[in-house]
């Protein structure tokens, strides 16, 4: 058992290491606990409640003691269609303990928590760094029965004991889930050592220009030119430069990077490898969300073996200026964190809050350094680049977006999971292949996409010049409550808004009341009208992605299904609002008065 | 130099300055909650959001540039910015007659300002608790808006650690006060702190309600006169 003092000397009592040390402590003692806080202030230079700003802004570190299992339900819509409820109850039933709360024994705990990147293969839970998929009822009474006769999750997923960095090991709680493959994805036919004697012969600025003449563009979401990143990013005075993968997946629906990270991590981290020669990093970080603890050991085999092959480390393929080598850092459970500016703020031991820009990442990122943060999927590009030529790649697609890219699809279909598709191809095509019956609705990129008609954009192409998608395919058919999977979007946001601005902070807590007055059937036609403007009040006003998104579920459903919001509204009779409840607005008056009533009666 | 253009005028100015300077230089005010001159952007309350180029931005995180076109009047943003202000009273409570900070909080003068009568959202009355437990500063959470500048403002002293900080995340984050540190804060920088809360959430314990009403800050001068003038206090 380590004490506090040998986990701070361990990260040599570096602040920027505070999520490190707060993980290391919640493993230690099963949370935080305020015993340790003294010594660690001291020695980090700061107050307790400059460690209590930090850890209290993320979902998973907890600084009470906890049950012996704190089991997190992933909570996701698409949960909620395959028997989210059931699993839910037996839950309750088998553990004796109600969500939100420890059982009396302390043995079991139970918590919801926004998508675990596992939509093809709900519903799912997490209990510390297991991960249990497809639930049923029955199987919950299995599992708690276990754990009550004194198995560790670890046990009834692994019975073979398999080694927790091996794909067998994750393999067993896992599914990968992969429906196609096409030229660039899981081809896991690379000689790494051949790649990397390939790229370090070109000058980095020719590598660099590789990469922008492939017309890659960042796989994150935002679409930017990978290329013109690196460019940025390597113009520019200071020597220490960081290469970050991006690796919080945390859009609801998405679960891309997941199976990428299982199926070629190698690739993964030699994209990190090349975009550290290119622009000169000596350092790589991948941001691993908390949710996907259970592939770190696993990960972290993949950077040993490149460090033994000579492919990370010092004077990497006999170059002797070139030194660079990947670390991975855990984060704690907030979706922001998927903000590249948010994510650095975490990386250095902070609440998870985006910046203000600018001054960009590419000229002051991770510790004020010029970083290139780049998304899993866009590395593994850039290692296929690298091998097949960027004519290759760029021969790929559209006029605007190049190559192929990996979409996640969950929902009512009957092949949900990943599917590499080459851009350019058609919305019905798409639901065509992963069995998609009488689909109604397709949220397109999660929460903070588009949700659409399948009726009217059904003929749009998947590409960044018309349908735009970060990987994220959510497919409704006619018998889903689309008003209910809009609210429960919007609570995601209301949830994950970091606060640091009005707008968003504020703004989204007003949507999702609008939305429920809407579902209450206490709304009028002016309700509708105020959603719009303060809609657009959030999106535009919003210091982030985040705000800048997160009304869009109720504005895209709004204009595309205008009747499931119709037929739910009430006139307006009058001059006050259906929603205004004149009784309960004087519940108080009146209760004063009954109160006033009594007291002269009595005396 | 560089020329830039706020609704309509043309304005000859330095390269990197910041918006809300550069317009206030040239008598274009645009309302502020968390933007302090000569201290680093926070970016937090977006009140100052304005037009730059047909796009939305937060004037103080804007540094000028040449060529660029700013809209600070324009309707549909002028509107955005009261929505804010508005936002910001629907979501704390702020009961302005029995608030020490009336007549010298800057929410209040940005609300007359941006001619706000009443909040377009649903007040939420969100009970908060007070923090007395310092000797000298009340702490008033229900006013506070999470500007944040005391967080990043106010520091110790001697060690340079901060005395405020935030807990819990999103409409849950709340301002808290390391209690040991703040009662080693000199008089002067209690009344710094108490200053540059916006609003009434710092407050000098035995001290308030000074000035009668009609004499006080800005009774005598609306927010704008003040900031045209360079009086930031």
């Amino acid at each position: 058992m380590r004490n506090i003092h040998e986990i701070l000397d361990h990260y040599r009592s570096d602040r920027t290491r505070l999520m490190d040390i707060l993980w290391d402590v919640q493993h230690q003692w099963g949370y935080i606990p305020n015993t340790v806080l003294p010594e660690m202030a001291e020695k980090l230079g700061l107050t307790e409640l400059d460690i209590k700003e930090t850890y209290s802004f993320y979902h998973f570190f907890i600084d009470k003691p906890p049950a012996k299992f704190q089991i997190y339900l992933s909570d996701t819509v698409i949960a909620k269609m395959q028997g989210y409820q059931a699993v839910y109850d037996a839950l309750e039933e088998e553990t004796g303990c109600v969500f939100g709360k420890k059982d009396a024994t302390n043995i079991f705990g139970l918590d919801t928590t926004s998508c675990i990147g596992l939509s093809d293969q709900e519903p799912a839970m997490l209990i510390g760094k297991e991960v249990f998929t497809r639930l049923t009822p029955e199987k919950i009474v299995q599992i708690i029965r276990r754990l009550k006769n004194g198995e560790s999750p670890a046990d009834i997923l692994n019975p073979e004991n398999l080694a927790s960095d091996s794909l067998a090991y994750i393999h067993a709680m896992v599914d990968s889930g992969i429906r196609s493959k096409g030229p660039l994805f899981f081809q896991n036919k690379t000689d790494f050592k051949a790649l990397l004697h390939k790229v370090i012969n070109n000058h980095p600025e020719v590598i660099i220009k590789n990469v922008s003449e492939s017309g890659l563009r960042g796989r994150g979401g935002a679409g930017f030119s990978t290329g013109l990143k690196w460019r940025l990013c390597s113009d520019n005075d200071q020597k220490t430069r960081f290469i970050i993968c991006n690796a919080d997946e945390g859009e609801p629906g998405t679960f891309k990077d997941r199976v990428l990270l299982m199926e070629s991590p190698k690739e993964v981290i030699f994209g990190m490898i090349t975009a550290g020669y290119a622009i000169g990093a000596q350092e790589g970080i991948i941001y691993l969300r908390s949710e996907y603890y259970y592939l770190k050991d696993y990960l972290e085999k993949q950077l040993a073996e490149f460090r033994t092959e000579g492919l990370l480390g010092k004077s990497i393929g006999g170059k002797t200026e070139f030194n660079f080598d990947i670390r991975i850092q855990m984060g704690a459970g907030a979706y922001i964190c998927g903000d590249e500016t948010a994510l650095i703020e975490s990386m250095e031991g902070k609440r998870g809050t985006p910046r203000v820009k600018p001054p960009y990442p590419v000229n002051a990122g991770y510790l004020g350094k010029p970083t290139s943060a780049n998304n899993v999927e866009t590395f593994v590009a850039v290692t296929s680049i690298m091998e097949e030529g960027a004519l290759w790649f760029k021969n790929m697609g559209t006029t605007e977006s190049a190559g192929t890219r990996l979409l996640s699809i969950s929902g009512d279909c009957d092949r949900p999971g990943i599917y590499e598709i080459e851009w350019g191809i058609t919305l019905n095509a798409m639901l065509e292949k992963a069995g998609a019956r009488m689909p109604w609705a397709v949220q397109v990129s999660g929460p903070s996409g588009d949700c659409i008609s399948v009726e009217k954009d059904g003929h749009r192409k998947i590409a960044l010049e018309d349908l735009s998608c970060n990987g994220s395919f959510m497919i409704f058919n006619r018998s889903r409550d689309l008003l209910d999977i809009v609210k429960h979007f919007t609570q995601f946001f209301v949830n994950e808004s970091c606060g640091i601005c009005v707008p968003c902070r504020s703004g989204n807590v007003d949507l999702f009341k609008k939305i429920n007055r809407v579902i209450d059937g206490k709304a009028c036609q002016r309700d509708l009208d105020e959603v719009v403007v303060w809609g657009k009040m959030v999106r535009k006003t919003s210091r982030c992605g985040l705000g800048g998104t997160s009304p869009k579920p109720i504005l895209t459903s709004l204009e595309n299904f205008p009747e499931i919001y119709q037929e739910k509204l009430v006139r307006q009779d009058g001059p006050l609002l259906p929603s205004f409840d004149l009784k309960e607005s004087r519940r108080g008056y009146l209760e004063a008065i009954s109160t006033l009533n009594d007291r002269s009666s009595q005396s | 130099m560089i020329q830039i253009k706020i609704d309509g005028k043309n304005i000859n100015t330095r390269k990197g300055a910041n918006l809300v300077d550069v317009a206030l230089e040239n008598g274009i005010y645009i309302p502020t909650l968390c933007y302090m001159k000569g201290e680093p952007c926070l970016g937090t309350c977006r009140v100052c959001s304005v037009k730059v180029g047909g796009a939305t931005a937060a004037a103080c995180t804007v540094p000028v540039a040449h060529g660029m076109e700013v809209e600070v009047n324009e309707p549909e943003v002028k509107d955005m910015r009261k929505a804010l202000v508005e936002s910001l009273f629907a979501e704390g409570t702020h009961n302005c007659p029995s608030c020490e900070k009336s007549g010298r909080c800057d929410l209040q003068a940005v609300g007359y300002e941006v001619e706000m009568m009443v909040s377009r959202f649903e007040y939420r009355f969100t009970p908060r608790k007070k923090d007395y437990a310092s000797e000298k500063i009340l702490l008033e959470r229900d006013r506070c808006i999470f500007c944040q500048r005391c967080v990043e403002f106010v520091r110790d002293a001697e060690t340079g650690q901060k005395i405020f900080s935030i807990s819990g995340r999103g409409a849950n984050s709340r301002i808290e006060i390391n209690v040991e540190l703040a009662n080693k804060m000199s008089a002067e920088q209690i009344t710094r702190a108490v200053d540059l809360c916006p609003v009434g959430t710092i407050i000098e314990k035995k001290i308030g309600f000074n000035d009668p009403i009609g004499k006080r800050k800005f009774d005598i001068k609306s927010i704008r006169e003040r900031a045209l003038e360079g009086d930031e206090k």
